[in-house]
């Protein structure tokens, strides 16, 4: 290896090295391996900023809330009692794709976060189809300006704890603020602003009409009455925002606002594993292509190799560091073993995977990378020897039962199980509790009615819905039920009116006498 | 491929600041309690500096709907070592591990949000809502109240405040920029001329380059040397001076009946108020006066360390205060406050002498007048005498007792609360 091929020298970083692995790296990247990303804008920040970059949820501004101080209180906290390091990197779906970088790395932790951020997760974020269908990478930036300048006005205008309220009860129901089958409209700030005026009043309007049909209650006969909403609602803003009687116009807003910032990170929510599996992927391979062309040391491939495995430790479920399966660990793992398969498949492969095995690698990884998400990526590709690998297994937990049971473990039984069950483990709509919209008492009270329906009798916790219960009557201000149904029978009932919460249980038997 | 490499570390250090405020602001309350818990329970050298602070968690929890345990709950696991299918594994007790799914996740760990608050945040918190009571503005003379101080240039003014560098430098600019077009233009024909100096052939060249450069000199003469407009003066400006000035008297009893923990509560007591002047009232003068038998004007320094002791007449501290306020601190012109720190044990004869020299003298001058008596047992002579002070002066005296660490706090706030008006 000549010393002269060499990239950059020393373990200090400076601005030009960054640049010229920017330029080696993409040449690799586009060039060898099809990586198509939007452009990179680097930025390089202190520890402080990136604990700020933390707390706001990694927007890069962000609109002013109590619970974005409490993270940075408790990271900056964890982080100076040495309880955490802070991560190497922090990147943005956003075009041009905006990636943190923090200046304590050495000059082969920034090769590494280049290689990981800039075109692992930036390609990602351009290709994958959740993102494509439903974020807007060049708008978003726009939007969340736009989003903090409107409530920074409304706080002017009708007080800071009258918005933090507002605020507190939409952070409750971010989760159900999604629309999980539709393809959201793009969002765009210039729009915004334009429309905004116009859609308050015509959002006053829509709703004035639903409840200006009140009065004739009394002349009209039972049935002609429609049920409202026709259909069950899943997405519990949206309804809130044009539906919820007395919220004032600026309040609808912000629950639009709440509810765009939460469709905007749906998509990262679905594909935790995929995104940190393929930006892993490539972090490796383009690493050791550099060494490989002789452009890096071998004291930085040493490091990086290091770095690397610090990346995908997986501590073992009895382990005191365990807390869940490492998404890193997991995504590398898999997207490492497509290209196996594809490059030098075993009989067991051609079985399971017949599909692969054998096919041009590059081609699957990046089909794979662009079509799947964390659940059905696992389903479609998790490999038999992923799952001997990691040594996964399965338990069940029962209520029913006096112990946990041991459903399968990684032999032949057990191969479809783990991965049928490791796949539902990252299905968002098994793992968070299904609440819709149910019906709206127009005739009677006002009252709200939200129906869970439960699957394998989990039940919702109670203290935090007793909680988000408040926060729902908050928004539609007249009382709430909440009705978890298990299989078309009530269990249990929650009932808000004016800030008191009752909860009813109903055992078996009891719904057996009453029904 | 474009990018670019933006170095921020220069800017936007505090995004989070304002959340921070919020977060604070919105759990006042338990960051107070746990502030006075801090302030009793730290050595009187300590009190400087910031706290950790924590709050229970479910406190400031944002709830979410989520799954709770219960039901039928899959999992899969990492790091298999001996299980084989169908295996039964018990139940692990307690809230811990086992099968929550993301119950355990936020549940697992510390059951208190531990934070920090940084020193100005925690002074914040201990000083709140409090201040010196009957704070009035005192009249003081008119020159007094504003300062003259300098602040730049105006274009106006008197001749005796004509600033001759400013406005010549001024001059000198604008003679440069005006003037700069016709030298321009000069320079070219001066060269011309040059260029066809001594050729017949262009005689009637050279003549016309005479007379133009005739005209531009004119015109370049023309340009005045001083222009009114290049005037500048010395701009003065009034800066009112603060007009209420506080002078707060601490008067701390170091005589034998003092134990050491006596007088280590009356220090911790004027350590606070001490911090408090220092950080709400930055233009108040402090006066340190320490007594046994005889009374002493100290400074801070010895205020608080020195080991002197002695006998106890606690009349001596009143008229030396007295004194000082006669030759330093006249009332008309100065908010005068005190606050006395003693076990009450007192040389018998001198406690009623203290009354009438508080009733007579001092009452009337001073705007607030506190009096803590530390010790464990009951109200020793000085604090029986003290509340035959008539009640005329309920707005001006205040008393009370201390007989622990933890009193402390509560009774400096107390005494020093803001009462609405």
């Amino acid at each position: 290896m000549s010393k002269s091929a060499l990239i950059a020298e020393g373990s200090e970083w400076t601005f030009a090295a960054l640049e010229a692995y920017e330029a080696e790296i993409a040449r690799i990247a586009s060039g060898k391996y099809r990586l198509d990303t939007y452009p990179n804008q680097i930025e390089i920040i202190s520890a402080n900023q990136m604990m700020d970059a933390y707390s706001s949820v990694g927007m890069p501004v962000g609109y002013h809330h109590w619970s974005f101080g409490k993270q940075f209180l408790s990271t900056e906290q964890r982080y100076r009692k040495g309880h955490i390091g802070l991560a190497y990197e922090l990147v943005i779906n956003s075009n041009p794709c905006i990636a943190y970088l923090m200046e304590e790395n050495t000059l082969t932790l920034q090769a590494l976060v280049i290689a990981h951020a800039c075109f692992g997760h930036n390609s990602f974020f351009k290709g994958n189809y959740l993102f494509r269908t439903w974020t807007d990478a060049s708008a978003i930036v726009n939007y969340i300006l736009f989003a903090k300048g409107y409530i920074s006005e409304c706080e002017e205008r009708y007080g800071v704890d009258n918005v933090e309220a507002l605020l507190d009860s939409c952070h409750a129901l971010m989760n159900l603020g999604v629309d999980r089958f539709r393809r959201p409209r793009p969002i765009s700030a210039d729009e915004e602003k334009k429309r905004q005026h116009e859609r308050e009043d015509y959002l006053q309007q829509q709703v004035n009409d639903l409840w200006r049909t009140i009065p004739k209650r009394e002349t009209e006969p039972e049935e002609k009455w429609p049920r409202f909403p026709a259909e069950p609602q899943e997405n519990l803003l949206y309804f809130f925002e044009k539906n919820a009687p007395l919220l004032e116009p600026w309040e609808r807003e912000i629950v639009r606002i709440v509810r765009k910032i939460a469709q905007y990170f749906y998509p990262q929510r679905q594909t935790k594993i995929m995104n940190e599996g393929w930006a892993t992927f490539w972090h490796y391979t383009l690493m050791n292509d550099l060494y490989d062309e002789g452009l890096i040391t071998e004291g930085a491939i040493l490091e990086f190799l290091q770095s690397h495995s610090n990346v995908i430790y997986q501590p073992e479920f009895d382990s005191p560091y365990f807390s869940g399966i490492n998404p890193y660990t997991l995504g590398y793992a898999m997207f490492s073993d497509i290209r196996r398969i594809c490059e030098d498949p075993s009989e067991e492969d051609r079985q399971f995977l017949p599909e692969i095995a054998g096919s041009d690698w590059l081609d699957t990884v990046h089909h794979a990378m662009e079509n799947y998400k964390d659940e059905s990526f696992i389903l479609q590709f998790l490999s038999p020897r992923v799952i001997r690998k990691l040594k996964l297994f399965s338990i069940l937990d029962d209520d029913k039962e006096d112990a946990i049971r041991v459903t399968a473990i990684h032999d032949d039984d057990g191969y479809q199980r783990v991965r049928e069950e490791l796949a539902d483990q990252y299905n968002l709509s098994k793992q968070e509790p299904d609440i819709q919209v149910w019906e709206v008492a127009l005739r009677g009270d006002r009252s709200l009615t939200l129906r869970h329906t439960q699957h394998d009798r989990i039940p919702l916790d109670e203290d935090d819905a007793k909680e988000v219960i408040k926060h729902v009557h908050r928004l539609w201000q007249f009382d709430v039920h909440l009705e978890c149904m298990q299989d078309n029978e009530l269990t249990q009932s929650f009932v808000c009116d004016d800030e008191k919460v009752r909860v009813e249980k109903k055992d078996k038997k009891k719904t057996d006498k009453t029904g | 491929m474009a990018f670019l490499i933006i170095d921020r570390r220069q800017q936007g250090k505090q995004k989070s600041a304002v959340n921070r405020q919020r977060f604070l602001k919105r759990f006042r309350k338990h960051i107070k309690d746990a502030v006075a818990d801090a302030v009793s329970k730290r050595s009187i050298t300590d009190m400087d500096r910031g706290e950790e602070i924590s709050i229970p968690r479910k406190d400031i929890s944002e709830p979410v709907f989520r799954q709770g345990r219960g039901g039928r709950q899959h999992r899969v696991l990492p790091g298999n070592k001996e299980f084989v299918k169908g295996d039964r594994i018990k139940r692990p007790s307690g809230g811990g591990g086992g099968a929550g799914g993301q119950a355990s996740n936020s549940g697992e760990g510390m059951d208190e949000f531990v934070f920090e608050l940084n020193q100005q945040e925690f002074l914040d918190f201990v000083f709140e809502d409090l201040e010196l009571p009957n704070l009035v503005r005192k009249q003081l003379k008119d020159t007094d109240s504003y300062k003259l101080v300098k602040g730049g240039y105006t274009r106006d003014g008197i001749p005796a405040r004509l600033n001759v560098v400013q406005s010549l430098r001024g001059a000198q600019a604008r003679r440069i920029a005006l003037g700069g077009a016709i030298r321009r233009d000069m320079k070219i024909l001066a060269e011309e001329l040059e260029s066809i100096e001594g050729d017949s052939e262009f005689e009637d060249r050279r003549r016309e380059i005479t007379v133009e450069l005739d005209r531009l000199r004119r015109r370049l003469n023309h340009i005045p040397f001083l222009d009114d407009f290049d005037l500048r003066y010395n701009n003065i400006i009034r800066q009112p001076t603060p007009t209420t000035s506080a002078v707060m008297f601490c008067l701390m009893d170091v005589s034998g009946s003092m134990t050491q923990d006596i007088k280590d509560l009356a220090k911790r007591f004027f350590i606070l108020l001490h911090l408090f002047l220092k950080r709400h009232y930055e233009k108040t003068d402090v006066v340190f006066i320490r007594h046994h038998t005889k009374a002493d004007e100290v400074d801070e320094e010895e205020f608080f360390y020195s080991r002197e002791t002695g006998g106890t007449v606690v009349s001596s501290a009143l008229e030396l205060m007295q004194q000082v306020v006669r030759e330093r601190y006249p009332s008309d012109s100065w908010n005068i406050y005190a606050a006395q720190a003693s076990d009450g044990e007192n040389w018998h004869d001198d406690s009623p002498r203290c009354r009438d020299l508080l009733v007579n003298d001092l009452l009337p001058l001073v705007q607030y007048y506190a009096y803590v008596e530390i010790n464990s047992g009951n109200e020793q002579e000085l604090w029986h005498t003290y509340d035959e002070i008539p009640e005329k002066f309920a707005d001006c005296f205040a008393m009370r007792k201390v007989s622990e660490a933890s009193d402390i706090f509560p009774v400096f706030r107390d005494l020093f609360e803001r009462k609405s008006k």
